[in-house]
């Protein structure tokens, strides 16, 4: 018999940190794959956040540096502007890239920037132990909204993807979520599509990546991953949000 | 080359083209303005080379840290509000150990201030200005020229020991012209140090990081940073002196507050005062050997700064108390006239009776 | 038999996320503990795997490998 699933390439051997059932491990898995299967391992560069996935950088068989937090579309800005021969991606949280790194992110956007920012969106702060994020979705309870979100207190759940859309200089924007087997293939299909629109040169891409935290948000890893669909999506809508390629699919 | 007459942010700007600068990044602010126009107008049109715009000081020093990673020379500029929030980038330029050149056209303080020129940044730029324990090595011209001879020399050191520098000036540095004489030609090729992040081709993967969740691996980056800073003081201290063989009162000063004090210094001469001063180029390293030295002929010093006395202590604690420090200071930025500083010698001088 | 599946027992954080996606229930979570103290799953081989891979596209660990005939 032929093996027909095996670890990718350009993910190192070392186990991952991450809980039972966390996203983070989903994303990089398909991402280390892409990375394979585009002939990137050689190329590319990634700014890993603070926050549970500041550790990717021991995962990905690729260059990384570490950004500050929120950072991350202002360093890959400077890199990529210092050396465009690279594929140069942020890995981003919603605290990081919804909260702290707003502006660069949306100006890093509206230059159009040929980087690529993957967006995890768990609606809640993961390292400093389940915190309100920028995403949280209202009434959702965490530490520091423990009696749920309340609009009149602390607004609504902040939808990056659209308002990015709205970005002149971005070029392809895609929800997806990483909790089913059929979810998982697509967005891996997002993130192919986002890296060929940097190669293309097209401008600025970034998927956004609805991502279980069974920790923080108090379940088990299958229950995390059935809210996503029961609860989260009704709030972030999958799908294509902009795509100025016109082509469906990824070349 | 021959002179030419330039203000002193735009010098900064030439400078650091020929010293093989590829990318720049900057937010407005006065009084630095003509060296982020001056990149916007010189560095964009050259082949290879990034002038942006951002969107905030934080921005910018992070788009340095990004260039820095991939081994070019990068540098940003900024004034003392704008520098306060690069201070956190630099930080983890000095974590990571890449090299940077960070410009402070100093301007009053506290909060938003004045525009115009002060030194009062001298603690946050001499100690490291953000969390953690790091050194910038900190250059502080005092002319055009050495504007344009230090930006060199900072592109250059800051490679050498891979530690962000700053070049602190102040606004009536930046605006003054003056001639200028650009010594250096733009590198034929660019300037990429060993060890970027440019892709794994044919090595193993990088990984430039701070982060590390044990403590001893932390403690040991910052020995290892500070032996390095300990190697910078025993070979870069850098300064400059003024009368000092014969004289009973020494001034310590630097930047544009020793421009000003060597008018005083001059017209005390000619009142018969033996004033003379020393003048610190590096403000860290500190030159505390050569203020030590200087003690063993006179212990009498005035230190005179733009700000409410802030270098006096490196003073004091170079002489460990074998000096007897005097200061006198304008802040806000409130600029001293040569004869206001006279005054202030004459009375120390004679106060003191010295002949 | 079409396929079969090998989980890296070291590697598995017992999620039970491949139990609950095999279309054929042929993986379960065990009492058997591995060296980070987790309850790792197990293949339980009745000739009914197709090498769908399913379980491994979903394992976070990337604890599995498919083989299919």
């Amino acid at each position: 018999m032929k093996k027909i699933y095996t670890r990718p390439k350009s993910l190192k051997r070392t186990p991952f940190h991450y809980c039972p059932g966390c996203g983070h491990s989903i994303t990089h898995k398909i991402m280390t794959e892409l990375i394979d299967e585009m002939n990137l391992q050689d190329k590319t560069i990634g700014i890993p956040p603070p926050g549970c996935s500041v550790f990717a950088y021991n995962y990905f068989d690729i260059d990384m540096a570490e950004s500050a937090h929120g950072r991350g579309a202002a360093v890959a800005t400077g890199l990529k502007r210092a050396y465009p021969e690279a594929i140069v991606f942020t890995y981003q949280g919603d605290g990081d890239l919804a909260a702290i790194g707003t502006a660069e992110t949306i100006h890093a956007s509206n230059r159009g920037e040929n980087i690529t920012a993957i967006f995890i969106n768990n609606a809640v702060y993961g390292m400093t132990g389940g915190q309100m994020a920028p995403t949280t979705l209202l009434s959702q309870k965490t530490t520091t909204t423990p009696y749920g979100r309340d609009d009149k207190i602390e607004g609504y759940p902040i939808k990056m993807s659209e308002i990015l859309a709205l970005v002149k200089g971005s070029a392809y924007i895609e929800r997806v979520a990483v909790n089913s087997p059929a979810n998982i293939i697509k967005a891996k299909k997002a993130i192919r599509k986002a890296f060929q629109v940097q190669i293309d040169c097209l401008g600025f891409s970034m998927v956004e990546i609805l991502s279980p935290c069974p920790t923080n948000w108090k379940m088990s890893p299958v229950e995390s991953w059935k809210w996503i669909d029961e609860v989260m999506v009704k709030e972030f809508p999958l799908g294509v949000i902009k795509d100025i390629t016109g082509k469906k699919d990824a070349g | 080359m021959a002179k030419v007459l330039m203000n002193g942010n735009s010098a900064i700007g030439e400078a650091a083209i020929r010293a093989g600068c590829q990318c720049y990044f900057g937010y407005p602010i006065t009084p630095q303005n003509e060296l982020t126009e001056y990149m916007a107008t010189h560095l964009s049109r050259k082949k290879g080379c990034t002038f942006i715009q951002a969107e905030s000081e934080i921005s910018a020093i992070n788009m340095v840290y990004g260039a820095s990673l991939a081994g070019v020379r990068a540098m940003t500029s900024s004034s003392s509000p704008g520098i306060s929030l690069k201070q956190e980038g630099i930080s983890y330029l000095a974590a990571c150990e890449l090299p940077a050149v960070i410009v402070n056209m100093t301007r009053g303080g506290p909060g938003l201030g004045s525009i115009s020129a002060a030194q009062s940044d001298y603690f946050q730029a001499t100690r490291g200005g953000g969390h953690g324990d790091y050194r910038t090595i900190v250059l502080a011209p005092s002319s055009v020229q050495e504007l344009a001879d230090l930006t060199y020399k900072a592109f250059d050191l800051s490679d050498k020991y891979r530690v962000p520098l700053v070049i602190l000036g102040d606004g009536m540095l930046g605006q003054m012209i003056e001639p200028v004489e650009f010594s250096y030609e733009a590198p034929k090729e660019p300037i990429i140090r060993n060890n970027a992040l440019r892709g794994a081709k044919g090595r193993t993967s990088r990984i430039v990081k701070t982060f590390t969740s044990n403590p001893a691996t932390v403690e040991e980056i910052n020995w290892s940073l500070f032996r390095r800073y300990q190697l910078i003081k025993q070979e870069e201290v850098v300064w400059d002196t003024f009368m000092v063989e014969d004289a009973q009162l020494i001034v310590v000063a630097f930047g544009i507050a020793a421009r000003i004090a060597k008018g005083a210094i001059k017209s005390a001469r000619i009142e018969g005062m033996k004033v003379g001063m020393l003048r610190p180029i590096t403000l860290w390293p500190f030159p505390a050997e050569k203020v030590r030295e200087v003690a063993n002929r006179t212990n009498y010093f005035l230190v005179f700064e733009m700000n409410m006395g802030q270098m006096i202590e490196d003073v004091q604690l170079a002489l460990e108390g074998a000096g007897e420090v005097s200061f006198y200071g304008r802040t806000g930025g409130v600029i001293p006239t040569p004869n206001e500083v006279l005054r202030v010698i004459s009375r120390l001088y004679y106060q003191k009776g010295l002949k | 038999m079409k396929g079969y599946i090998e989980i890296d027992q070291v590697l598995c954080k017992g999620c039970e996320i491949c139990t609950f996606f095999c279309p054929k229930g042929m993986i379960n979570s065990s009492d058997k503990l591995n060296p980070s103290g987790y309850r790792v799953a197990v293949f339980n081989d009745n000739s009914e795997c197709t090498g769908c891979a399913i379980c491994a596209v979903v394992c976070p660990e990337v604890a599995i490998e498919v083989y299919r005939g």
